[in-house]
């Protein structure tokens, strides 16, 4: 019940953090908003009982933040970062969300309770990394057991997936270079 | 309760990519979205008083089923996450070059100017 | 970026050790503890990173070159495949399993235990971190002025 309380105000935190986000001028400000509200995730993940998530989620908000900031600073600080793309009045806005929240209601409610162990009514695959992931890999995290045996074939798809979004932006920023010395030889 | 505030954040990120004019803020709005999505997986996993799926020395293997919380959207998300640091590098780097390109953060201006 | 004040060097100079060294630890005991691969491979990158914010590019190319940390990235990729295929190539044993702990078990709740674990996480290690730092070097040094003035 205490996690319950605490990852609902951690919640409530994020929430008004990203209202921060959207409507603050000053980009910079909005970059360094961006990373409270990543440490607050973080907090979440470890109250949750995910230390590793916690351990990946700190680092990974700290290099995007210092990637923000170096794709920020210096630029654009004086153009004003507030305006919408089109001036929604509120009042519409507040009926559309009545209504999607109306007719998701029914989604809602089908969600199991917070807390209930969904993933042992039935026979997942869940219990049987849990009973037999020790003895078959001898890994006692058993998280990197199923990371790193029973589906390192995912694993294997995020390496790509990495590589190539590397590839997409070295080719993105040499563009003009590369062309520049073909151009020279 | 805590699943309609995770719907919220969702919904939050989704209205600042839709609405949002400049790129800086578009890229937040999307890593929120990416952010509320791996809470949402995570949040079905848990147990009510559910420790973390690793043992210790002298712990008895068959009591993580009692006990532990599930380890399976951990281990999605926790690749998840790193794809989204290199999603939000690729997109960074794509709004430098625009913004080499055109001058400016704004999309609406860049569509302009490219007629 | 010609680097920041001599505080921030000095300080940068005294724990990037440290938190490289930190990095490595997550990594090498990713099968025992909380981390791994992904954790250590973020964590490594920020060392690398910390460096380039705080000296500028020819120091940090003397640390590790932009042409070594895509080698490293392109290792750490086949590395992982090559460690799948072992498995594959053996009789009996489908894509990724894990040989290793067959012929070498290893005691549990020991750093070489687990089989192939603890390598695929330094695979993983080296292609996070050094993937990572290649797209920060190459967002760092774009300066597109001084092109467009030479063309």
């Amino acid at each position: 019940m205490m996690v319950e309380i605490a990852i609902f105000f951690l919640l409530i935190f994020m929430i008004i953090g990203m209202l921060f986000v959207l409507e603050i001028e000053n980009l910079l400000s909005a970059v360094v908003m961006m990373g409270a509200i990543g440490f607050g995730l973080s907090v979440i993940f470890l109250l949750l009982g995910a230390p590793d998530l916690a351990i990946v989620q700190i680092a990974v908000e700290v290099i995007s933040v210092v990637i923000l900031i170096r794709a920020t600073i210096h630029r654009d600080i004086k153009e004003r970062a507030d305006e919408s793309l089109s001036n929604i009045s509120s009042i519409p806005l507040l009926v559309c969300i009545f209504f999607f929240f109306l007719m998701i209601y029914p989604a809602l409610r089908l969600l199991p309770t917070f807390g209930e162990p969904v993933f042992l009514n039935f026979y997942s695959s869940s219990v049987y990394y849990l009973r037999d992931g020790f003895h078959l890999t001898g890994a006692p995290n058993i998280v990197s057991a199923i990371i790193l045996d029973f589906r390192a074939y995912d694993t294997l798809g995020e390496a790509i997936v990495l590589f190539t979004s590397v590839i997409g932006a070295l080719s993105i920023l040499r563009y003009r270079n590369r062309k520049k010395e073909h151009n020279a030889s | 309760m805590i699943y309609t505030l995770c719907i919220i954040l969702f919904l939050l990120g989704l209205y600042g990519v839709l609405v949002k004019r400049n790129i800086i803020k578009i890229i937040i709005s999307l890593a929120m979205m990416n952010n509320a999505v791996n809470l949402f997986l995570i949040l079905l996993a848990y147990r009510s008083n559910g420790v973390a799926p690793i043992l210790d020395p002298g712990m008895d293997p068959s009591i993580l089923l009692e006990t532990s919380v599930d380890p399976l959207p951990q281990a999605l998300v926790l690749t998840s996450v790193v794809i989204g640091l290199g999603v939000t590098a690729l997109m960074v780097a794509l709004a430098i070059r625009l913004y080499h390109a055109y001058g400016t953060f704004d999309i609406t201006k860049i569509r302009k100017l490219k007629g | 970026m010609s680097g920041m004040t001599g505080i921030v060097k000095t300080v940068a100079e005294w724990i990037k050790g440290f938190i490289l060294f930190y990095g490595v630890y997550i990594v090498l005991q990713g099968h025992l503890t909380p981390g791994g691969g992904f954790a250590g491979g973020v964590i490594i990158a920020c060392s690398f990173i910390m460096m380039e914010l705080a000296f500028g590019k020819q120091r940090a190319e003397k640390e590790l070159s932009e042409h070594g940390s895509h080698l490293l990235d392109e290792f750490g990729a086949i590395a992982i495949l090559l460690l799948g295929l072992w498995g594959y190539f053996l009789p009996q044993m489908p894509f990724f399993s894990n040989v290793l702990l067959e012929y070498w078990p290893g005691s549990p709740f020991h750093i070489i235990s687990a089989g192939s674990i603890p390598l695929i996480n330094l695979a993983i290690g080296i292609k996070v971190g050094t993937g990572l730092y290649t797209i920060f070097v190459s967002l760092a040094e774009y300066k597109p002025e001084l092109q467009e003035k030479e063309e």
